[in-house]
């Protein structure tokens, strides 16, 4: 399946918006907001611009509510992110230490693509599956639990060749 | 389609699918396909069984045998086996510490048997993507009962349930509801708080997954009662299943006539949208959950007026917890004086925990309030890891406190766990060890604070971060005893005039600690020492010639090359070069590398 364009993306956005009935609509923000960033991986300048046009809500708002949610990114991740969780009961079942090595074998800083955009490491607060502590959540799809540090260069393997 | 004559419940919560559920699920599907028996058995994705240490985990039926930490080839075993044969697989059942192994352990284990499932009723008994099931397991009929009383006498039965909000403040719930029908407004909002955000508590998300439409009819008899029109779930983006399941119920719902005009001829209309958060803890808070549904930034406001007199978009709002929601259905149905069986006078009912930590059972348990935490730990969880000492439990997060072990006979109810300093809180509950550094812990819980602290107030904004920055001097091995001194007026401070309740509850963790392990903080202060070596700065790697057979294994895996040493000869480690990662305890066989604290001093380099 070949990659969407800029614009064709733009255009699912937007009829994202009509077909809700979300225009002019500042309360819905957030929600326009999830989608933008499941559609571009990251918020765009440009694209801010054009939910402040169709919701009526000022850029300057928009930006407050953007750098506010963690959730939320002006910067582009990796194709993969790989989300190490730090809530207590993977903390005290040694998170950080898995985190460390993630960034560690991957040579980058938190929350910052690798050159080959291939992954990024984010740091997140608890994943609700206390019980599998220490955690890792690949993708938001694929679980890693009971983790040590040397599983670590496998699980990155494993994307790497998926590419 | 012929009657099916077995099913397999199959737990699809979110530890047991990150042990793999998904490829026992197709395996059981495939081989029953192979013998033609796709028909004659099912199997049923359930929610959580909360048994989340042993999983993957499936159980059996008619015979209700359980097998636990499931693979592929248990499944192809237990299909052939089990299914065919009818001869159950002793090797997939759970090992009693006895050594026993049971096949029905929901009769037998005390995990089971101790709890009481009120909440939690449906987990792992139901499918939660079928609405007829919940119908099954009398689903809606606390509905259509209360749409069949005057909207007071609901209230009313819910306040002599003595139904206090799950959440973690306690406030009752009938109050709040008589509160928000009493305000005059054409226009009237229900709100359900499923932002989880404290760390360690996965119960809201377990029941959304498992039992979504109970929260769903808790939500619409609120509604009813206060004269609600419409319904807001919010739900952290963390749990996309949690979302994915409470839209698929809301489309049953909205089917059955059970969401919108005209329910059940009743004249009363009601309908739930979802909200989804953005990775933001404070929005747990009620203000900034409102605000954050506005489409705004999640900062809290100046409380009163509340949300049952100005709320969403300034209109009346009962906002409650998932847990709290999940309760009304059964007390509707059974009645406020059967829920008062459970529980005790000031805390009727129970309260579903989230048990994680150093314990040996993890999961989710439910359990009569006034439960001792002796109980919960040891009869319940089974005890500590490795049969290590418990050192303290934390309970409600970020905004909680460690109970030391020497409590551990307190009942677990509002009242008594507020008296210790900690609170009752959503309901995680994290066990830990002697391993675990109080200093440590107290410091974990402020980095979470200071990053999640919205910025709005004072207190809590530069408050949280000077606690911290004196916690990191104390862990650094800088601190002094007037640090101590100051850390806790500083608490004080931020505890008395924080804005909200992030930042009013957020010195919890260090108050409680420095009340409990003061000379913990001591020893970290005075003689440079960390007595659970859990502070880097504090310890000191060391080998053990005595043990040491030159193995060479610590020095492959050491990330900055500071373990010296030849084959089959004793290893050392260079003190100046290394960052203490534990790697190299890791890998050691022979067990000769331990850590020690205070530091070794490190030998000046000598050009």
């Amino acid at each position: 399946m070949l990659a969407k364009t800029k614009e064709e993306l733009l255009k699912e956005l937007e009829e994202y918006i009509e077909n809700h009935g979300y225009d002019g609509k500042g309360d819905v923000l957030i929600q326009v907001l999830h989608k933008a960033q499941e559609l571009f991986g990251y918020l765009p300048a440009d694209v801010l611009e054009l939910i402040s046009d169709r919701l009526n809500v000022p850029l300057s708002k928009i930006y407050g509510v953007v750098t506010f949610y963690n959730f939320f990114s002006t910067r582009p991740k990796g194709k993969h992110q790989i989300k190490v969780c730090l809530g207590t009961a993977c903390y005290v079942k040694g998170a950080d230490r898995i985190l460390e090595r993630f960034l560690e074998e991957l040579k980058v800083g938190l929350d910052e693509p690798t050159s080959d955009g291939l992954f990024s490491v984010h740091a997140v607060r608890c994943l609700g599956a206390c019980s599998m502590a220490p955690v890792v959540m690949v993708d938001d799809k694929d679980f890693y639990g009971r983790l040590t540090p040397d599983v670590v260069p496998r699980i990155i393997s494993k994307y790497r060749r998926e590419g | 389609m012929p009657l099916a004559t077995n099913t397999i419940l199959i737990c699809a919560g979110g530890a047991c699918i990150s042990a793999g559920e998904k490829s026992v699920k197709n395996v059981f599907e495939e081989e029953l396909k192979r013998y033609g028996l796709n028909e004659l058995v099912r199997v049923i994705e359930t929610g959580c069984m909360g048994a989340c240490t042993l999983g993957p985990i499936a159980v059996v039926y008619p015979e209700g045998v359980f097998y636990q930490k499931l693979t592929p080839e248990a499944a192809r075993e237990i299909v052939e086996e089990h299914v065919l044969k009818g001869r159950i697989v002793e090797k997939y059942l759970y090992q009693a510490p006895i050594g026993r192994p049971v096949p029905r352990v929901f009769e037998e284990i005390p995990f089971f048997k101790k709890q009481v499932r009120i909440v939690t009723r449906n987990l792992g008994v139901i499918d939660p993507t079928k609405i007829e099931e919940y119908i099954a397991r009398d689903g809606y009929f606390a509905l259509a009962k209360a749409l069949k009383m005057k909207p007071e006498e609901v209230i009313r039965e819910i306040k002599e349930s003595g139904l206090r909000g799950r959440g973690g403040a306690g406030f009752p719930t009938g109050l709040k509801w008589e509160l928000a029908a009493k305000q005059k407004s054409e226009r009237k909002f229900v709100v359900c708080n499923a932002d989880e955000g404290d760390p360690g508590a996965f119960m809201d998300r377990s029941v959304l997954e498992g039992d979504p439409h109970a929260v769903l009819e808790g939500m619409i008899i609120a509604g009813y009662a206060i004269g609600a029109q419409k319904g807001y779930v919010y739900v952290r983006a963390e749990y996309p299943l949690a979302i994915e399941r409470l839209s698929i119920a809301i489309e049953q719902a909205r089917e059955y006539g059970f969401l919108g005009e005209n329910i059940f001829d009743s004249g009363f209309s009601f309908d739930v949208e979802i909200r989804i958060g953005a990775g933001a803890f404070v929005c747990g808070e009620e203000t900034a959950l409102m605000a954050s549904i506005e489409g705004e930034r999640g900062q809290p406001r100046v409380k009163p007026p509340y949300p049952v007199e100005r709320g969403l978009w300034g209109y009346p709002t009962v906002i409650n917890n998932v847990e709290t929601f999940a309760n009304v259905p059964w007390i509707i149905r059974n009645g406020a004086k059967e829920f008062r069986k459970y529980g005790t006078e000031t805390s009727p009912g129970t309260k579903v925990f989230a048990l994680a930590g150093k314990v040996k059972n993890t999961g989710l348990v439910e359990v009569p309030m006034g439960i001792t935490l002796r109980e919960l730990i040891y009869e319940i969880g089974g005890g500590i890891v490795g049969d290590k000492k418990l050192k303290a439990v934390q309970t409600g997060g970020p905004s909680g406190g460690c109970i030391p072990a020497e409590y551990i006979d307190v009942p677990v109810d509002f009242e008594s766990l507020q008296k210790l300093g900690a609170i009752m809180g959503s309901g995680g509950m994290i066990v830990m060890d002697e391993d675990d550094c109080m200093v440590d812990v107290a410091k974990f819980f402020l980095q979470f604070t200071v990053d999640e602290s919205c910025g709005k107030c004072t207190p809590c904004r530069e408050g949280t971060k000077k606690m911290l920055e004196i916690l990191e001097k104390i862990t650094a091995g800088e601190g002094t005893e007037e640090d101590l001194v100051e850390l806790e007026k500083l608490a004080n401070v931020v505890k008395d005039t924080s804005l909200c309740g992030l930042g009013q509850t957020a010195p919890n963790p260090v108050l409680s600690t420095l009340r409990y392990f003061r000379e913990e903080y001591l020893a970290h202060v005075l003689e440079k020492k960390c007595p659970s070596k859990k502070c880097k700065a504090l310890i000191s790697y060391v080998i053990d010639p005595s043990k040491c057979v030159g193995c060479t294994a610590c020095a492959k895996v050491c990330p900055v090359q500071c373990i010296a040493g030849e084959v089959r000869k004793v290893h050392t480690i260079n003190q100046a070069e290394c960052v203490r990662c534990g790697s190299c305890i890791e890998v050691c066989r022979f067990g000769a590398i331990s850590k020690v604290t205070p530091a070794l001093p490190v030998e000046e380099v000598v050009s």
